[in-house]
């Protein structure tokens, strides 16, 4: 049985389909350096709250305050 | 639109393919060059730097925000599109997309570029990106356009956004610099639209839009372009003297105003049979050289943030 010809759907859409596949490329390595940089980088907001920081075990890490206290 | 069904035949009628390139043109490229060149001034002019990945991050997701409401404006203007010349050959109106495809498309990408603007910066600049989409679409598209010959004037705001989102996006605020770039922004719309209406007059009327030459004639409109361009000087002179401003955009600031003055000013001082007899010559060089006042007073703010940071500039 000879082997079915390949639908002329497939050619039709042939550019959207690579377009959408550079795209979608794109995008996941856009969110890969953004997530590198904001480790990187630090989030400063964050780090002035100290919400949710946590040491390399787990432990959350206590706020801490903007200005040392010299009293 | 075409499909292919189990047995591997056609399936539903027999339409034109949309390419990548028609998706594309559902978001507006040319109103997204200028979303970008805005947006850009205010993050550049802002005070304060983000790391490179984010700020191209944030460019990015602000100019598809733009480029989806495009997209659901002309889902929901496909019907008036089709009457326009101007708008005919659109993807929705031209048969190349159906009107749930740009509507699916342009919901998906509204919710990912604010999230996107949120995750790369923060949640003021993502709200005022999602307000922006939701002011053209729901309030302008959806309310004004059809119903009042202020469309253009209140809609214009939607416009305006972008470098204030920009602002926002660096700094987490808003400040008067930024209010002051939407409102230059915001001023400079009507002129600019009508100008386009009155040499565009065939289409605007024949589907049904209320523009202000619809509505209140067209020496009506010729006050009106003047007017507003008066009222656009202020506040375009105003932000030399912020810390966004300086010498440099003072100067373009004086010279590109007297230029759109003087150009509205011949807008006003005319009348149809003139118009007609040179077809809109005037009114054509007034549309375009809006363009360029745009273009030339955002570059001013832009250079003054390259001398700023050398320590020059500032009034």
């Amino acid at each position: 049985m000879a082997l079915r010809a390949e639908h002329e759907i497939y050619r039709r859409r042939f550019s959207r389909n690579v377009g959408v596949g550079v795209v979608l490329g794109a995008f996941v390595l856009l969110s890969f350096l953004l997530t590198v940089e904001k480790v990187t980088h630090g989030d400063p907001m964050h780090a002035i709250k100290g919400e949710g920081a946590v040491n390399p075990d787990g432990t959350p890490i206590a706020a801490q305050p903007l200005v040392k206290d010299t009293n | 639109m075409t499909d292919i069904g189990s047995d591997g035949e056609m399936v539903g009628p027999v339409a034109a393919e949309p390419g990548f390139s028609d998706f594309v043109q559902l978001l507006k490229p040319r109103v997204m060059s200028l979303v970008v060149f805005t947006a850009l001034a205010g993050m550049i002019a802002a005070p304060v730097h983000l790391p490179p990945v984010a700020f191209f991050t944030a460019i990015l997701f602000i100019a598809l925000g733009a480029g989806a409401s495009g997209a659901l404006n002309m889902w929901w203007d496909a019907d008036i599109d089709a009457l326009m010349k101007r708008t005919a050959r659109r993807p929705i109106p031209a048969g190349m997309i159906l009107p749930g495809e740009a509507l699916g498309f342009g919901m998906a990408l509204s919710v990912g570029s604010v999230i996107m603007l949120w995750l790369a910066t923060n949640w003021v600049a993502a709200a005022l990106l999602a307000f922006t989409i939701f002011f053209y679409v729901v309030v302008y598209s959806m309310g004004l356009k059809r119903l009042t010959p202020q469309n253009i004037v209140i809609g214009g705001a939607a416009g305006a956004f972008p470098p204030m989102v920009g602002w926002a996006a660096m700094t987490g605020s808003v400040s008067l610099e930024a209010f002051l770039m939407f409102a230059v922004i915001f001023m400079w719309t009507p002129p600019h639209f009508w100008a386009l209406a009155l040499f565009m007059k065939e289409d605007y009327s024949n589907a049904g839009v209320p523009m202000l030459t619809v509505t209140h004639g067209r020496k009506s409109t010729r006050r009106h372009v003047l007017v507003y361009t008066l009222l656009l000087v202020p506040v375009a002179l105003a932000l030399a003297f912020t810390p966004v401003g300086g010498p440099v955009y003072l100067t373009a600031a004086v010279v590109m105003n007297a230029g759109f003055v003087w150009g509205a000013w011949r807008i006003v001082t005319r009348d149809e049979a003139m118009a007609e007899a040179d077809r809109y010559k005037v009114e054509k060089k007034v549309f375009s050289f809006s363009l360029l006042y745009l273009f030339v007073l955002f570059g001013a703010i832009l250079v003054e943030a390259g001398l700023h940071s050398f320590g020059y500039g500032a009034l």
